[in-house]
């Protein structure tokens, strides 16, 4: 049995959250761009400035009392989101900026030294452009070819056919940050296995929301941002099997990653540390383990309850609209909590400007997924995403606002008449 | 706020935008997206006698975008060409704030001054007049 958050839980969460409490243009604030980046908790912005006021010091150098007091609370950081993921060992989490930077860490590294020309790369149609690029820069540097898990009308992957043999690495996102689609990385992964090919999951819309397992995910990869799940900017993590990161090149080169430096070359340090060239985000590192904490000490099953709930509720409510449609799977069990939807012809420049003057934050454009876009005939989305802070009550009042916004505009015709930007959308699902 | 915005000007040149659509063929032609939203805009026009005899725009966008495009065909319409070079400068200088936004020539461009007080908007008011700005510089001599 799955507890939900009470009401008296979910105020004690909101009062965690300093930001929460502001009106803006007037109006109590209502963020509903967690997708985009979360609000921070107390705890995390206090552990931050604690580093800062209390033993600011380099890491693994110094022979002093701060440089060790730092260094053992960056290494426990590490440990935590070791223990978050249950990751085998902490020496297979490296400290990065973020998702971006975990991804291209792999591509450079990895993908350079494995991928031949006509080798394949797999990835989907619902990637975010940080899980394109780098794999498109790959492809022009190795010769290698891009392929896609093809997108069925309900917005779920089509699994239905083998992968190629030339696959060499599948890289896919545990969660859409437009359809909210989980995905089945185990089912995927297995048949990347099966023809010998690397998994890379890119979790920066998952491991906020969702309890994640790395050894029953069966990935080989897995990439997170810190500032999506409570901490701060600047802190993100790349999970890797230990026996491929021990075999990659290192990605930076610098201090910290080496072991010796002689006149005519190097030998590159141990893991983690090969991968983390220069002094690394002391202070963010510090502030995403307390953010694991937080997420662990709530509960992640209780939080993607709490979110799923919250969907299943917004979806129900915009069927009210029968302007409305949103993308992704019909069923908030089967998606993450945020919504992505289209009123009409209003354009979602429009709907967000309307909403920010009601205090409601919410992300309109292409979120860095603009071959999704295309793919679904459209130029832009609305999104409203979901947190653990979030409530019904903020529902209700997005709910009314979508009816102002649709009762000013409603009168305007067609602003999508050009056809050759587009083709019919393949996803478009009445709630 | 939201009424300095969404002036009644600024949403009647929505619902009925002016001059929309394409000029084939045309004599200048230019196409620009909005990497925010991924907005697009086809600008084309007609010359004659060294002027903008004809000038459509076509694509998809917001309001503030389709209206301030609207209203961009409607001024630029029968300029010379050095003319709507430089009134299109000064509109974008306006915008960016680094002239103060005046002038008898305005009319219904008036409507979009409220849009500086939206900064992430007024990208969407000045896609079409950098779109526009980019097919006048296609134009050769001999073509004006």
């Amino acid at each position: 049995m799955i507890e939900l958050l009470d009401s008296v839980e979910l105020e004690e969460i909101r009062d965690d959250f300093p930001l929460l409490a502001q009106r803006v243009h007037g109006k109590p604030l209502i963020y509903f761009d967690n997708a985009a980046t979360s609000q921070k908790p107390r705890a995390v912005i206090e552990a931050m400035n604690d580093y800062y006021h209390r033993y600011n010091a380099n890491v693994h150098r110094g022979i002093h009392a701060l440089a060790e007091r730092a260094t053992r609370e960056y290494e426990l950081a590490r440990a935590k989101v070791a223990r978050f993921l249950n990751a085998e060992t902490p020496d297979t989490i490296i400290f990065t900026r973020g998702t971006t930077e975990s991804i291209n860490l792999v591509a450079q590294t990895w993908g350079r030294a494995n991928l031949k020309p006509g080798d394949e790369i797999l990835l989907t149609w619902m990637e975010h452009h940080s899980n394109l690029v780098p794999w498109y820069q790959l492809a022009a540097s190795t010769g290698a070819l891009i392929r896609r898990i093809p997108l069925l009308p309900d917005g779920t992957l089509d699994l239905s056919q083998p992968f190629s043999e030339r696959t060499k690495l599948v890289a896919v996102t545990h969660a859409s940050n437009v359809l909210g689609t989980i995905n089945p990385v185990r089912q995927i992964a297995d048949a990347a296995h099966r023809i010998g090919a690397v998994v890379l999951v890119d979790g920066a819309q998952a491991a906020p929301h969702l309890a994640v397992d790395v050894p029953s995910l069966g990935c080989d990869f897995y990439a997170l941002s810190g500032h999506k799940m409570l901490g701060p900017t600047g802190s993100g993590v790349l999970y890797g099997k230990r026996a491929l990161l021990a075999a990659m090149p290192p990605f930076l080169g610098g201090g910290e990653m080496i072991r010796e430096v002689r006149a005519d070359g190097f030998t590159c340090n141990e893991l983690p540390y090969k991968f983390e060239a220069g002094t690394p985000a002391i202070a963010e590192a510090i502030g995403l383990g307390v953010a694991v904490d937080y997420l662990a000490q709530v509960g992640l099953q209780k939080i993607r309850q709490h979110e799923q709930e919250l969907t299943a509720y917004t979806l129900a409510r915009m069927a009210e609209f029968p302007e409305i449609v949103v993308y992704g799977p019909a069923d908030a069990s089967a998606r993450s909590g945020l919504v992505a939807f289209t009123m009409g012809d209003i354009h979602p420049h429009d709907m967000a400007t309307f909403l920010d003057a009601d205090g409601i934050a919410i992300r309109a454009g292409h979120h860095c997924a603009q071959p999704l876009h295309k793919h679904l005939g459209l130029t832009a989305t609305s999104r409203a995403s979901f947190y653990l802070y979030n409530t019904r009550s903020e529902v209700d009042a997005f709910i009314e606002a979508l009816r102002k916004t649709k009762n000013f505009f409603g009168a305007c015709p067609t602003s999508r008449q050009l056809g050759v930007f587009g083709t019919t959308p393949v996803t478009g699902a009445q709630p | 706020m939201l009424e300095e915005l969404y002036q009644e000007i600024i949403l009647d040149h929505y619902r009925r935008p002016r001059n929309k659509g394409k000029i084939s063929p045309s004599d200048l032609q230019a196409h620009d997206t909005n990497p925010l939203c991924g907005d697009e805009i086809e600008v084309t026009i007609r010359l004659a006698a060294g002027k903008i005899a004809e000038i459509k725009f076509d694509g998809h966008g917001c309001s503030i975008s389709q209206s301030s495009a609207s209203i961009m065909t409607q001024k630029l319409a029968g300029k010379p060409l050095e003319e709507a070079r430089a009134f299109i400068e000064e509109f974008l200088g306006m915008m960016r704030g680094a002239i103060p936004f005046g002038g008898r020539e305005l009319g219904d461009l008036k409507a979009l001054e409220g849009v500086m007080k939206f900064p992430v908007r007024v990208k969407c008011a000045t896609l079409s007049w950098h779109t526009a700005q980019k097919a006048l510089a296609n134009a050769t001599e001999s073509k004006s």
